[in-house]
């Protein structure tokens, strides 16, 4: 098993004749992700690569039973391409975009309230079930098929950690990019109560940064719900208050969202917060190998 | 994106907010002659910089007359403030906004900004001005009172009333601040602001509301859809690589240590940092060039790096994923030789083909450390600095 995505996955791709959209198609069918539909307003009828393309995301659901989407589109139009594939009951819909303006996300989330899709991202690389699916842009080779479940608000980062833990031939579940914005669809929370609850997840690691009190939410739930592992590397103790830092999410402003808050926040809560960078894969190796 | 106060100003009078009269001056005549013309005695003098705390900084005077206006801005302008928010290299002073001083009854402050876990904006006013909403928010949150807006029916009228009552404001005021909390509801939403801010909102002995300061943060990726908005940008608030950095789609933050480094992804560059720091060194910046790190955009780093004084070591960390490390090793190497780059650099590649990124850069004759891996890539630096 893994979380969210799996062999069973049929992907539309929102987006699918742009730049962006065509080039990550590729690289998701050469992993083995099925990808069975794509939308283009005013494309509709034509193929990408054998691939049907139509004008409306109903329409490829209808058609294809396509049950998740990737959305590769600009960011003055990706909230409404959201919320297209929201309306179309679209189980799991995944944000590539980068830029989109807060208060259209604000609009995302309040239009998805009472609805059954969850949204991974925007501004995210995606999310991988090693072995089985990828939605998103990472590379997929450096992941391995495995044990253990990642959630992250980075994108590089994740594939510093995910080579790091396959280097030392620890396998991933699934490997889950939150987002790097202020407003997003899933957040450390809602991953790690699906990684709890999932049978082949044995332990987590969070990697999480300034800004925003997401992972306080999330060790909150560590500490009184969660029965496995939980590794954590919060990015920014060397961030200046006030300056963003890249993400339109890293910026700690006045008393919240500092790393060493957050990181005295996250050891209390009980998990394992790693401090170098380049000890994250260390220390799941020795949490796996020691006493549970 | 920020703005200077006497433009947020101009945005309230726009949008039916009131502020005090006032006039601006660049030269020491033109403070003289606003004074003047304001007619009014006593008038505060605030210099306009991209930063707060201007009063502990010296940067807002009381002033009497029109000669007096003339002295403290030949004080003032041509010169960098620093105030506590500023750093040690202050603003520069190029702007003075000159405003009638008022008679305060109360005051009090009132906010709008986007609440990130509950996705909506929030309305925030609380008794007493002048503070620091977000600390004082962490450290007294009773005492700040917090109305949530859902963005698909906006902010109603008895969300406004309620805050009035609650700050106890007499209650011929109320319609008044209502009008007031509305109108800056309005700005926020169709100016997509981030943060808006009037600390503080003052009641005059006529009884009426007025906007004592104007703070207004725009979101960055809102601004395609809002020229007039751009339009307001000053790059002379900004640090100049900085502002070089944005043209070419970088994200530059000048920092004080000596070791330059240039990453792709602003997570990775965050963590470069602090593992530079934790092998007791000194990062000089953080530089993200993008998750999809090109030739190009690591010669337009370089540039930024080798701009850069303090920088003594210079340590390229991508992880270029799906992106191919001979391609890039060879783009690495062309800049570094174009830029005749003289410091030691160290390199850490990874990605498709990494061993023949490798090969290429260990052959180039240039001066690079190749590292394998973080741990590897940090004892490095700091041998790389020890060596100089």
């Amino acid at each position: 098993m893994s979380i969210l995505i799996d062999q069973q996955t049929r992907v539309l791709v929102q987006g699918i004749t742009g730049a962006e959209g065509s080039f990550h198609t590729r690289r998701m069918m050469e992993y083995g992700t099925t990808v069975v539909a794509g939308v283009t307003p005013g494309k509709g009828g034509q193929t990408f690569d054998g691939i049907p393309i139509f004008h409306t995301v109903r329409d490829a659901v209808l058609n294809t039973g396509a049950n998740a989407s990737a959305i590769f589109v600009p960011p003055a139009f990706a909230a409404d391409a959201i919320m297209e594939a929201v309306d179309a009951r679209v189980d799991v819909v995944v944000c590539l975009t980068e830029g989109i303006p807060t208060l259209d996300m604000i609009s995302v989330k309040r239009y998805m309230n009472g609805k059954k899709t969850r949204l991974i991202g925007p501004n995210t690389p995606g999310i991988i079930s090693p072995g089985k699916c990828k939605i998103g842009v990472m590379a997929g080779y450096i992941h391995l098929p495995g044990r253990i479940g990642i959630a992250s608000r980075s994108g590089t980062l994740t594939y510093e950690v995910v080579n790091q833990l396959t280097k030392l031939d620890i396998g991933q579940s699934t490997c889950v990019g939150i987002g790097g914005d202020p407003v997003i669809g899933l957040t450390f929370l809602d991953i790690l109560q699906l990684f709890e609850e999932d049978r082949d997840t044995d332990a987590v690691v969070i990697i999480g940064e300034i800004g925003g009190t997401a992972e306080e939410e999330a060790a909150e739930f560590f500490s009184q719900r969660m029965s496995k592992h939980v590794i954590a590397f919060v990015a920014g103790i060397t961030a200046p208050a006030g300056r963003r830092m890249g993400h339109a999410g890293a910026i700690v402003s006045g008393g919240a969202g500092g790393a060493r808050e957050k990181i005295a926040f996250l050891e209390k809560a009980g998990m394992t917060v790693v401090k170098n960078p380049g000890e994250i894969g260390d220390t799941v190796a020795r949490l796996l190998a020691g006493p549970a | 994106m920020k703005i200077h106060e006497y433009q947020a100003k101009a945005l309230f009078k726009a949008y039916g907010i009131p502020i005090p009269r006032s006039a601006l001056a660049q030269t020491p005549a033109e403070a003289a002659k606003a004074a003047h013309e304001l007619g009014t005695s006593p008038l505060v003098v605030k210099a306009q910089i991209h930063a707060g705390g201007r009063g502990k900084g010296g940067g807002i005077r009381v002033i009497g007359t029109p000669a007096e206006a003339e002295m403290v801005a030949s004080q003032l302008l041509g010169t960098r403030l620093v105030t506590p928010q500023t750093g040690e290299e202050g603003r520069p002073v190029e702007t003075l906004l000159i405003e009638e001083a008022l008679t305060i009854v109360t005051e009090v402050y009132l906010g709008i900004t986007i609440d990130r876990s509950r996705s909506c904006p929030v309305v925030l006013a609380s008794k007493g001005g002048g503070m620091e909403v977000e600390k004082f928010a962490a450290e007294e949150p009773h005492k700040v009172m917090i109305e949530e807006i859902d963005p698909a029916v906006g902010l109603r009228p008895f969300q406004a009333s309620r805050i009035c009552y609650d700050l106890n404001l007499q209650a011929s005021a109320v319609r008044k601040i209502s009008g007031l909390i509305f109108a800056l509801y309005q700005l926020f939403i169709e100016k997509d602001c981030s943060l808006a801010e009037i600390n503080p909102l003052v009641m005059t002995g006529m009884g009426d509301p007025v906007a004592l300061d104007a703070k207004l943060n725009f979101d960055d990726n809102a601004l395609f859809r809002h020229p007039e908005i751009i339009a307001l940008r000053d790059i002379s608030q900004e640090n100049p690589l900085e502002v070089e950095a944005s043209r070419y789609n970088l994200n530059y933050i000048k920092l004080k240590g000596n070791v330059g480094c240039m990453v792709n992804g602003a997570g990775l560059a965050m963590a470069t940092m602090d593992l530079i720091k934790r092998a007791g060194a000194e990062p000089a910046n953080f530089l993200d060039i993008g998750g999809g790190a090109t030739a190009e955009t690591v010669r337009e780093g370089f540039k930024l790096l080798l701009a850069d004084r303090d920088v003594q070591v210079i340590f390229i960390n991508i992880f270029g994923g799906i992106l191919r490390c001979d391609t890039l090793a060879r783009g690495v190497v062309k800049a570094a030789a174009e830029l005749v780059v003289d410091l030691p650099m160290v390199v850490r590649l990874e990605g498709t083909n990494v061993e023949k990124g490798r090969q290429i850069l260990s052959d180039s004759g240039l001066k690079f450390t190749v590292a394998s891996g973080l741990k590897d890539a940090a004892e490095k630096v700091v041998a790389g600095l020890s060596s100089r």
